[in-house]
């Protein structure tokens, strides 16, 4: 079985957010006008964070100032906060160990996006729209099965969404090697922030296999995890500046 | 036929079918509010939950304040009647109807709140059909359901003898249905022997079972926070903290109600002041419980000074939230301290200076003019001279002094006025309770881990909608108490029966002793000698 995962070398990372556009543009998340994303309510499942992004440690003062940043997908927990509090079963950890959203299933409880550390769930305070012109170039991509709709699918107003490793890629990709009757390769997946990364900072694969890039640079001794001590066990791994 | 007495007749069933101008007037100004809740919430629907103050961080906001505050009132009723019938607390007849009223309403109106709360309002009966039960919504969904269908019960069991003495008593001008509706509610209740056995055993059982599922709801209820790891929600004290908080503000509730019905129907007889007193005791105990979990709670936080947790407390103490916190505090204080203090001081007390009201005059002018100085921060005439720190707890120290003895002034005049002191402590508390809620939820979540700090500002629609779930909280509370006594008959009656009975008890003192005079002004008159 696969177990997908991320690692992200700091060191390589330009903070360029390429990541974010990459992510907003494969995963048709919603504009919103600046008035709403002042209140915090615009909708990055990839957004990259200044830290600390709290006051909670010293950085220094100008010109010695210590600013640092972290690009922040979902951490695809191995034990997800989010999925323990959900009344309904909306969101769930798959086999494959990605975490998914079902805005069919979604109530809006809200108790995932507040029982997140990470703060990587979003909730459609309104309708998604669009500009016309943006509006044209949605892409037409969705996850849907039997009561359920997930990945780029425009979700309605009053549900929570969130990354998924772009997960409808590897539909495609599973998909795409079956009708070639060939075995699928784990390289053949890839989510859309791997795949613009600028800084080639991001490395995906399947943590199962320890030939994979991604896995032997899991082991490096730079690799920490965000929040390592609340007891989620994230699976985005990182690797330490410096 | 069962017959009433002339007094209740009088007093309760009375007022069932005469309906004053106030009643009428109270109903619309609810219905309006009622009114306007329901457009805002039409409001809410269409344009999707950014007509809210919520954002993100701040996923949950005032209306899970409320929602908790509703459930926390909803334990005055049912769980404390249910502790006084099983402890055999004889004063507790009067007040049980309006306690477990005061439950049933208050559970409609907070489990309203999570589905005003709620996203996708259309999707709830998914949480039925998709339930998971490893989800504490799930399990807040089965307990309150559990709490409100047994309070719904436990509300009705006493209505039952009630009804049939209406039906059987129903003054010649009332309504035609009303006749029925006391008929249907009435289940053929006759009042024989086997009737009276089958309902003593069915409240009993009722009171039993009542109390573990109420404990369970507010502990649940603080689960739904404390199961995530949000730094100050992760805490074991939550459970026993919300239940204690829960019940201290439920009979802050019941006393407000408790006045209220006491003042307009005129039932200084029914509601008398044993029934403030030791329901007051209660209160002064829960009250002093809550402030020991408050302060071990905040106290444990201080000493770890966590990274995460330690700028929620300390947006609580000094930050954003420092004036909701202080408010929540100084409410609570003032209100045990007006509960205990006139207790505690003498009835010949204002034999000395600091309770005479020109000494607690004094001291309100004095305390006004040194709070002036200290909000203003302006130089005090003559004492220029003393070093800033020095008059910093200068200013603070003589503001406190003053206030100690405003304090016992204020204490001195609530000594004879229990009910005013009780209802006054009620409405502090019943605000005091709602602050707390707020102040354990929103400092968590405008403080979260790894997304920037944020601030809350409700919006007009949030108030609204807390308008008019308090609106309709009252609204069903006027209307439910049109339609059946504000006091169980049957209970006050069959406690006189008692009283009769216990008063016939033969004390063994010789008359020389004075033990009669002693008695009777305790309020017993018929002890023989």
């Amino acid at each position: 079985m696969t177990n997908w995962s991320m690692v992200v070398d700091l060191d390589k990372c330009v903070a360029c957010q390429g990541c974010s556009i990459a992510c907003r543009f494969e995963n048709n998340t919603p504009v919103v006008s600046p008035e709403e994303a002042a209140l915090g309510r615009s909708i990055l499942w990839n957004d990259v964070l200044p830290m600390p992004i709290n006051p909670t440690e010293d950085i220094g003062e100008y010109p010695h100032s210590r600013r640092r940043y972290l690009t922040r997908p979902c951490m695809h927990c191995e034990n997800p906060p989010c999925v323990k509090v959900c009344p309904v079963q909306a969101t769930y950890r798959d086999e494959e160990g990605i975490v998914r959203q079902n805005y069919d299933r979604c109530i809006g409880c809200r108790f995932c996006t507040v029982a997140c550390p990470y703060g990587v769930r979003y909730f459609n305070w309104e309708t998604p729209s669009w500009s016309p012109e943006m509006a044209r170039h949605l892409s037409p991509e969705r996850v849907v099965g039997q009561g359920s709709l997930e990945g780029p699918a425009v979700r309605p107003k009053g549900v929570v969404e969130k990354c998924t490793f772009c997960i409808h890629r590897l539909q495609k990709a599973r998909a795409r090697a079956e009708s070639e009757e060939r075995e699928f390769r784990a390289e053949e997946y890839t989510p859309a922030c791997v795949q613009t990364c600028t800084a080639k900072a991001r490395f995906f694969g399947d943590m199962d296999d320890v030939t994979a890039t991604a896995s032997i640079l899991a082991s490096s001794p730079r690799a920490f995890r965000v929040l390592e001590d609340v007891g989620t066990h994230p699976k985005v791994i990182y690797l330490q500046e410096g | 036929m069962l017959k009433a007495d002339q007094k209740d007749k009088d007093k309760l069933i009375k007022p069932l079918f005469e309906t004053g101008r106030t009643y009428w007037v109270t109903i619309a100004i609810l219905l309006a509010i009622i009114g306007w809740a329901l457009y805002m919430y039409y409001r809410q629907l269409t344009l999707g939950m950014k007509v809210t103050g919520m954002q993100r961080p701040v996923y949950w906001g005032v209306y899970m304040v409320n929602f908790i505050f509703f459930i926390g009132i909803s334990h005055a009723g049912t769980l404390i009647s249910a502790i006084l019938r099983v402890t055999g607390a004889e004063w507790r007849r009067p007040i049980t109807r309006v306690a477990e009223a005061i439950t049933a309403f208050a559970l409609i109106v907070g489990s309203l709140q999570i589905i005003i709360d709620m996203g996708r309002p259309d999707r709830l009966l998914s949480v039925i059909l998709n339930g998971r039960l490893q989800s504490p919504i799930l399990w807040d969904v089965l307990s309150v359901t559990a709490y409100f269908l047994g309070s719904i019960t436990y509300l009705y069991l006493p209505v039952i003898p009630d009804a049939a003495l209406l039906r059987d008593n129903l003054p010649p001008y009332s309504p035609a249905w009303r006749k029925r509706l006391y008929s249907i509610m009435a289940l053929g209740w006759r009042g024989n022997r086997t009737q009276w056995i089958r309902l003593e055993k069915a409240i009993a059982v009722m009171a039993v079972l009542i109390i573990p599922i109420a404990v369970s709801v507010h502990t649940i209820i603080s689960w739904i926070l404390a199961t995530t790891v949000q730094p100050g929600w992760h805490s074991t004290i939550f459970g026993p903290y919300f239940v204690v908080g829960a019940i201290f503000s439920g009979i802050g509730a019941l006393f407000i109600a408790m006045t209220i019905v006491r003042w307009k129907l005129k039932l200084e007889e029914y509601i008398t002041e044993k029934q403030y007193n030791n329901l007051g005791l209660i209160f002064i105990t829960m009250s002093a419980v809550w402030m020991y979990f408050t302060y071990a709670e905040h106290m444990i936080i201080t000493a770890g000074q966590e990274v995460y947790e330690f700028p929620v407390l300390t947006s609580k103490l000094w930050g954003d939230y420092a004036v909701s916190f202080w408010v929540m505090v100084a409410l609570m204080v003032v209100s045990f301290w007006i509960m205990v203090i006139p207790r505690l001081i003498s009835k010949t007390a204002k034999r000395f200076l600091v309770f005479q009201p020109r000494f607690t005059t004094g001291a309100v002018l004095l305390a006004v003019v040194t709070g002036y100085y200290l909000v203003t921060d302006s130089t005090i005439p003559g004492l220029s001279g003393i070093n800033p720190e020095t008059l910093f707890f200068l200013v603070r120290g003589s503001l406190l002094v003053e206030l100690l003895f405003v304090g016992l002034g204020v204490a001195k005049w609530f000594k004879t006025r229990l009910v005013a002191a009780t209802t006054v402590a009620g409405v502090m508390v019943v605000i005091g309770m709602w602050l707390e809620r707020w102040n354990i939820i929103i400092p968590t979540m405008t403080h979260p881990y790894l997304v920037s700090w944020a601030e809350y500002h409700p919006t007009i629609t949030e108030v609204a909608l807390t308008a008019g779930s308090v609106a309709l909280f009252i609204f069903m509370f006027l209307v439910f108490f049109k339609l059946f006594p504000i006091i169980s008959i049957w209970e006050v009656a069959e406690g006189r029966v008692i009283d009769a009975e216990r008063a016939k008890v033969t004390i063994p003192m010789p008359e020389a002793s004075g033990i009669k005079e002693r008695l009777r002004g305790k309020g017993i008159r018929k002890a023989r000698g």
